[in-house]
């Protein structure tokens, strides 16, 4: 069974909730796609399972990388039909503040995007969108689907 | 844990906490909880944890694979333990993530835990330097491969939160 195979012949090839409700992982994170134009926004409410310092309270740091993972591939998998889901090679994390209990914004940019891999850059925020709390780039091989 | 009255010898005192009650409140915070990390092993400078392979923490539908958000997470809580000082070892000081990078180097394997082992290998004053690997049976042949850097003595306190901009 091939998900983005079925999900195209549904008719469903740039539905990303349709894609989220399919992976058991997003599912367990909680995470949401809204579209601007040809620009995704990912959305992670907050639910208590994703804290990681009750004391302060912050959400996990394995959450905020997630999603910043996350976001890339989804903006990749919505500029580009592909075969399989775009596999990480790399990805760098600057953790810029900590993340409160409150919903997470994400966005992604495409630096570029070659043949087989793609660099992406992407940040997430909460209250203000230009007070970012993470930012990250990363390397992504790419299966683009034969024409 | 945080009683302030005495000297501040009796703080430390009253502060301190073994590694060991450091490590149970590093894999009890909820979302280690939710992942079902577990301790694997600890030293002064070094800390092992694992992620039993679960159904709803799967990435990939078409292999089994768990998502690569939880090998990051894995990473990130095992380097953060790594990062506490011996026996400064009290929770009213936090670290924080500054920066991590991840080289994937090879895909879990369905239907098995992923081990991390986090190892820190140069302390300053304020930074904390640590390498982790995630791996399922030797460190010889990873699944990743992680540097990470940590601030210490971050207060572990409510923050104001930032300020729009102007």
């Amino acid at each position: 069974m091939k998900l983005l195979q079925e999900l195209r012949d549904a008719g469903q090839g740039r539905d990303l909730d349709a894609l989220l409700a399919r992976i058991p992982y997003a599912r367990f994170m909680g995470l949401r796609v809204e579209l601007l134009g040809d620009e995704i926004i990912t959305v992670l409410p907050f639910a208590p399972h994703l804290v990681g310092n009750p004391n302060l309270p912050a959400i996990h740091g394995g959450v905020v990388g997630a999603i910043l993972e996350m976001t890339s591939v989804l903006q990749l998998l919505y500029d580009t039909s592909c075969e399989r889901l775009p596999k990480t090679i790399d990805v760098s994390f600057d953790y810029l503040r900590y993340g409160r209990c409150k919903t997470i914004y994400g966005r992604a940019i495409v630096t570029r995007r070659g043949r087989r891999v793609a660099n992406v850059r992407s940040e997430l925020w909460q209250e203000h969108r230009d007070t970012p709390i993470a930012l990250s780039h990363g390397h992504f091989l790419l299966s683009p689907l034969r024409a | 844990l945080s009683s302030r009255d005495g000297g501040d010898n009796d703080h430390e005192r009253a502060c301190a906490v073994s590694r060991e009650d450091l490590a149970e409140h590093f894999i009890s915070v909820p979302y280690a909880a939710a992942l079902g990390v577990t301790l694997v092993s600890l030293s002064d400078t070094h800390c092992e944890m694992a992620v039993p392979y679960a159904e709803h923490l799967v990435g990939d539908p078409d292999t089994g694979v768990i998502h690569g958000g939880v090998v990051t997470a894995l990473l990130d809580n095992a380097a953060g333990l790594a990062a506490f000082r011996k026996g400064r070892d009290h929770l009213d000081e936090a670290v924080a993530t500054l920066d991590m990078r991840i080289d994937y180097l090879s895909s879990a394997q369905p239907g098995r835990a992923i081990i991390a082992r986090a190892d820190c290998y140069k302390r300053t004053h304020n930074v904390v330097f640590v390498r982790a690997y995630a791996y399922h049976d030797s460190i010889a042949d990873p699944i990743a491969v992680c540097n990470a850097t940590f601030m210490v003595g971050t207060p572990n306190t409510p923050q104001d939160p930032p300020a729009a901009a102007p």
